[in-house]
């Protein structure tokens, strides 16, 4: 696979994913390589592989022109170490310091080595994605206390924080957020997140592959879909098996199903947020719907549990699929009604214009992803440039913007909810018929596989091992809230605090998936 | 124009909100011991606060949703508030994060008594696929005292609803009254 002069010696595994093993050292030159060619870095994890070959391992998958690179670097099991990437993608930041609170590898020379996802659950010597590390030992006596965390602190005439979490005064997920503010504009914002953690990582370890689906779904519920697409790829690449086409085709059709269910909920929040009630009770109206109609047709109103490994749990007949797209043409019909009204309400427009701006050039510098990356021109849309089965014959067009504010991370939603129903409509048409479902191939050696599925928030990877036994050995779920938390601090500076609301939900990031 | 829009989309929408459903009792987990005076306040309008302690985000969704037109909610007496001082519901979703340990403990000493805790979930009321570890406590009443459990991955909008209703009903409750 070549990156901008360089050949790096990566194998192709199918589905535009390259896979490569290198030395530590080398992955310096490989992430540079990335970034000069445009490219990102999606995601970094360690684990511990003493049992395989005395040490321990460090992973990252990058995004490329040619597609995913899946690359991993051998660690000594004394002193575990790896060179800091944080200064050529930022984003690696928090990844790193999560790998190294969970299992002790340190990347060198990194300016921020503050701990992340620990809290006080653990102690700083201790490392719970260590194959030492007992899970059922680990449980303790009651916490009484919550851990100091160094804030970075604004100093000066005025400055004065607002504490805000992590019980918020919102149905939202727990964090904390640290405003620096003078008057009502902000200075800076500082997230400590983590709060959520409970230990899904070390849980999928010695799992069965069927209920390892089950789990990767909740890794982040309302990207059940995502997930669950994502492990069952990565499943069964690892195990070389194949997937009826009917399965892909409904697997698709799902992903679609909650793109649009989290989209309408959105947008209807979005009008809440600036005080057009309205709009919340109008779109929930729709999303309600839209919920009610998934449940008739397949057991489920978020489909939880639908994707299995090897294809799917859920079919759909003819009269079903006749039902579901006379809805999908009725919620176009909607929404574009609503869309007319969003339009043309002169408050709305004035709150969402111009609010928690991500520029472009700074949205490429720190990897902003996803749908709020395609709000800030960052065109990367798996779906559309390295379209999997059946995205390969679905010709997907990619929503983009570039003014990178409230006002265009909600038409990116508006556009990819017309596209995602233009895409029900022809999946239906098109489904082939054949079987549901294959068994995997039967598990004799260590295998792996990495799967990635563009999900309504961006893109999320899933990287599986699976032991000798058959049972999981390591599995890292990936979700895009990882690159976008920063953003939203960065979109946030200079705003005024009553509009972080309405910031925040505009890119709508995941606790539960950053925090694991 | 907007606001001709806005109302032409009301009218021609109408009203979807549908009847409450029964409250289920079934879902209690321990006997209330409340003055049946002070019920008789709860059964007409209840307060809710609602406290992630480590969820997936699957059942906040469901809670958006019984904040949505169909389920009038606030038309049955049943209002969430932003601060845990002003509700007499704390709705607990998750399995309990040792992270969230203490501000669940904090929340729920915060909140004046009398009180009630609905765990909301199988892994609220179990600790579901998590279960406990090094990170996780479990159910909520692990943590908390808890009420009454709503199980379901995630409950659906009308079984949240029923769990909300038994444990503000009147019916069945008074012990020391």
């Amino acid at each position: 696979m070549k990156i901008g002069e360089h050949d790096w010696n990566l194998d192709p595994l199918g589905n535009h994913i390259w896979r490569g093993r290198m030395e530590a050292g080398q992955l310096l030159a490989l992430a540079r390589a990335v970034k000069e060619a445009g490219g990102q870095l999606i995601a970094l994890w360690g684990s511990d592989d003493r049992q395989l070959n005395d040490g321990y391992g460090i992973h990252a998958a990058l995004l490329t022109g040619a597609g995913l690179a899946w690359v991993s670097c051998g660690l000594p099991a004394e002193a575990p170490a790896y060179p800091d990437l944080a200064h050529i993608f930022p984003q690696a930041d928090r990844m790193q310091r999560a790998t190294f609170d969970l299992l002790g590898i340190r990347a060198t020379d990194a300016v921020d080595n503050r701990k992340w996802l620990r809290h006080k659950a653990w102690a700083e010597d201790e490392f719970p994605l260590r194959k030492d590390f007992s899970l059922l030992a680990a449980h303790r006596s009651p916490l009484a206390e919550v851990d100091a965390y160094p804030f970075i602190r604004v100093q000066g005439e005025g400055v004065h924080e607002i504490p805000v979490g992590p019980i918020h005064a919102g149905t939202i997920e727990p964090g904390h957020f640290r405003f620096s503010i003078i008057g009502e504009r902000v200075l800076k914002l500082e997230q400590r997140l983590g709060y959520t953690h409970k230990g899904t990582e070390k849980r999928f370890e010695g799992m069965d592959i069927n209920t390892g689906a089950k789990l990767a779904g909740r890794v982040s519920g309302d990207s059940h879909i995502a997930f669950a697409w994502a492990y069952c790829m990565a499943v069964e690449t690892a195990t070389t098996s194949t997937v009826p086409e009917r399965a892909v085709w409904l697997r698709a059709l799902f992903l679609e199903i909650e793109r649009i269910a989290n989209h309408l909920g959105d947008l209807g929040y979005l009008g809440n947020d600036v005080a057009l009630s309205f709009g919340f009770m109008q779109f929930w109206r729709l999303k309600e719907e839209w919920l009610r109609l998934t449940a008739k047709l397949f057991g489920h109103r978020y489909l939880f549990d639908c994707i299995v490994p090897g294809g799917v749990a859920v079919d759909i007949r003819d009269s079903g699929k006749a039902e579901l797209a006379a809805e999908a043409d009725r919620i176009e019909t909607e929404v574009r009604s609503l869309k007319a009204i969003y339009d043309d309400h002169a408050t709305l427009q004035d709150r969402f214009a111009n609010t928690g701006i991500c520029k472009p050039d700074l949205a490429a510098r720190l990897g902003l992803t996803g749908l709020a990356g395609r709000a800030s021109a960052q065109a990367w849309d798996a779906r559309a440039q390295f379209p999997q089965a059946p995205y390969d014959q679905l010709d997907v067009s990619m929503a983009t913007q570039r003014r990178g504010d409230v006002l265009a991370r909600a038409e990116v939603r508006f556009a990819e909810v017309y596209e995602s129903l233009r895409l029900i409509r022809d999946l239906l048409q098109r489904l082939p018929a054949g079987a549901l479902h294959a068994p995997l191939a039967p598990v004799s050696a260590v295998c792996e596989g990495l799967g990635w599925v563009e999900g309504w928030r961006g893109e999320v990877v899933v990287a599986v091992r699976i032991g000798a036994d058959g049972k999981l050995d390591r599995v890292h779920p990936h979700d895009p809230s990882w690159q976008n938390w920063p953003l939203l601090e960065v979109g946030m500076l200079g705003n005024i605090v009553p509009d972080f609301p309405l910031i925040n939900k505009s890119f709508n990031l995941s606790y539960s998936g950053q925090d694991l | 124009m907007a606001t001709h829009l806005i109302l032409q989309k009301i009218f021609k929408t109408g009203i979807v909100s549908e009847p409450a459903p029964q409250a289920n009792l079934a879902l209690r987990t321990r006997e209330q011991e409340l003055h049946a005076d002070i019920l008789k306040v709860f059964g007409q309008s209840v307060t809710i606060r609602h406290v992630d302690a480590g969820s997936c985000n699957g059942c906040e969704l469901e809670i958006h949703a019984i904040n949505g037109p169909h389920y009038n909610i606030e038309g049955m007496g049943v209002k969430f508030a932003a601060s845990p001082r002003h509700v007499d519901v704390l709705l607990v979703t998750g399995p309990v994060s040792r992270n969230l340990e203490v501000a669940l403990k904090r929340t729920y000493d915060a909140t004046p008594e009398p009180k009630w805790v609905i765990a909301m979930g199988d892994c609220g009321c179990t600790g579901g696929m998590f279960g406990e570890s090094y990170a996780s406590c479990g159910k909520i009443s692990n943590v908390i005292p808890v009420d009454v459990e709503v199980p379901g991955c995630p409950p659906t909008p009308i079984a949240l609803l029923q769990g909300i209703l038994a444990a503000v009903s009147q019916d069945k409750t008074s012990t020391s009254s």
